[in-house]
């Protein structure tokens, strides 16, 4: 119990997946302008990843039976484009409003690095099942907070007085750095906690 | 085995099983899809302006295929093309779309308009008219930072050296858009495709207080008024107003006016243009 704790508050905080290692960076900068759309992404987000692992956990065990571990960028990106591709048609049919709501964002998350990335980094820590899924969730959480906090401080910089030649993408990249720096001052909690 | 045709086998094995995956939800959860919605919506222009009043092109696509509206002439950026396309599609008879153009009502540029104080804050026409009113004495003028030219889908808004905005009448697609982002309500849309008098002024205020505030702008001395045959113009509140239905375009209008508010000259898009170079 007490690891799987620790796994989630490493996802969320300590080791944020869009914070602290930089994947997932391209919808945490285009989908973050609103905080409605964050949310509503992120929520996605968390399904897929979810999805994914499940999905990637047997298949995995399957390649390294088979001594073909080599494979496993290929095949999980082409299980995780088709796992998206499902999705999108089941929610098209029962969930048209959350559907449109998303739009263009839920074929992005076919090409969302952070989805890949929980995945193989999963297999290379070689958590179990119940633990891969736990990293998972963890991880959408902390893709979540990102991308809710960040919409929040873009939010604010829409009505601020940014100089001329940093408006735009230029203060937005700063903005994440410094919110990027900022996780880092949790460097270490889940050691200080005693959970590892 | 080979490894490497276990390999080969394995990649194209997982492909076929999601690609099947894939067919069979497709098949067994597509939508229903509206085909005659899908038709009109292939003939309306895509600009998603929403000037018809429904959300977008697909909106307006699907409340037509349902019956759920009657009017083929709604597409304003489409014009009378796309209304009859639509009542040919729908073997209903098509109605006749009034071509129309926005114009922005002012003619308070630099060095006519007076400025009261000087705004320095955020370049947007909403936050500067919550000031104060804005920068103009007049508080119909136009603030010229450019709300519509932002608003605008089409590119057709600027701005122009004499700091008022503008619409290019080739480019404007009459969706409307601009009307409601004007903070200064100083946008509308008016026929376009024949001579018609329009008044380039909104302030109500009285005769000597326009004045104090902009030479261009519309006293309310009921020149106009008196010298219009056919009784289109009326002015209410110290501003006139023109009766499009009964305006014949004859210029009697403009030849009396003062300060140059009200002209014939105003809509055809040549004169636009013309307007735009002339005076800014």
């Amino acid at each position: 119990m007490k690891y799987y704790i620790a796994l989630f508050v490493m996802g969320v905080i300590t080791n944020n997946y869009v914070l602290s290692k930089f994947l997932g960076i391209c919808p945490f900068l285009g989908v973050s302008k609103k905080t409605n759309t964050a949310f509503g992404m992120s929520a996605a987000v968390i399904f897929v990843m979810l999805l994914a692992t499940a999905a990637t956990y047997p298949i995995n065990s399957f390649l390294v039976a088979h001594k073909l571990a080599y494979l496993q960028t290929i095949v999980f990106i082409l299980v995780i484009a088709a796992l998206v591709q499902m999705v999108e048609i089941i929610l098209k049919r029962y969930i048209p409003p959350l559907y449109q709501a998303l739009g263009i964002y839920l074929p992005l998350i076919t090409t969302n690095c952070a989805v890949l990335g929980v995945v193989i980094l999963n297999v290379d820590s070689g958590y179990n099942f119940g633990r891969s899924m736990m990293s998972s969730f963890a991880a959408g959480v902390g893709f979540m907070v990102a991308m809710v906090m960040f919409s929040g401080v873009r939010e604010r910089l829409e009505s601020s007085d940014v100089p001329k030649f940093l408006e735009g993408l230029p203060i937005t990249l700063i903005a994440a750095s410094i919110t990027s720096l900022s996780f880092l001052g949790f460097g270490g909690i889940v050691e200080g906690m005693g959970l590892i | 085995m080979n490894p490497i045709a276990i390999a080969v086998i394995f990649v194209g094995a997982v492909g076929l099983v999601c690609g099947a995956a894939i067919v069979v939800l497709s098949k067994f959860f597509a939508v229903p899809a509206d085909e005659k919605a899908e038709e009109i919506e292939a003939l309306l222009p895509g600009a998603n302006c929403g000037a018809c009043g429904f959300s977008g092109c697909s909106g307006y696509a699907s409340a037509l295929s349902k019956g759920e509206t009657e009017k083929v002439n709604l597409c304003k950026p489409g014009g009378q093309d796309v209304a009859d396309a639509v009542s040919a599609l729908l073997g209903k008879e098509s109605a006749a779309v009034e071509t129309v153009v926005a114009v922005v009502r002012c003619r308070g540029w630099n060095g006519v308009a007076v400025k009261k104080h000087k705004y320095d804050g955020i370049s947007s026409c909403r936050l500067a008219s919550q000031l104060y009113g804005g920068e103009k004495a007049c508080p119909n003028g136009c603030l010229g930072l450019g709300d519509c030219v932002d608003a605008c889908p089409f590119g057709a808004i600027y701005v122009s050296d004499k700091g008022v905005a503008r619409v290019d009448p080739d480019k404007c697609r009459a969706c409307g858009i601009c009307v409601d982002t004007c903070p200064k309500k100083l946008i509308d849309l008016l026929p376009a495709e024949r001579a018609a008098a329009a008044v380039l002024c909104r302030n109500t205020q009285k005769g000597a207080q326009t004045r104090k505030a902009c030479a261009n702008g519309c006293i309310g001395c009921m020149k106009c008024q008196k010298a219009c045959e056919t009784g289109a113009v009326k002015v209410t509140d110290f501003c006139a107003e023109v009766d499009f239905s009964l305006c014949t375009g004859c210029g009697k209008c403009e030849e009396v006016c003062p300060t140059g508010a009200i002209a014939v000259r105003g809509l055809l898009p040549a004169n636009q243009v013309r307007i735009m170079k002339d005076e800014g």
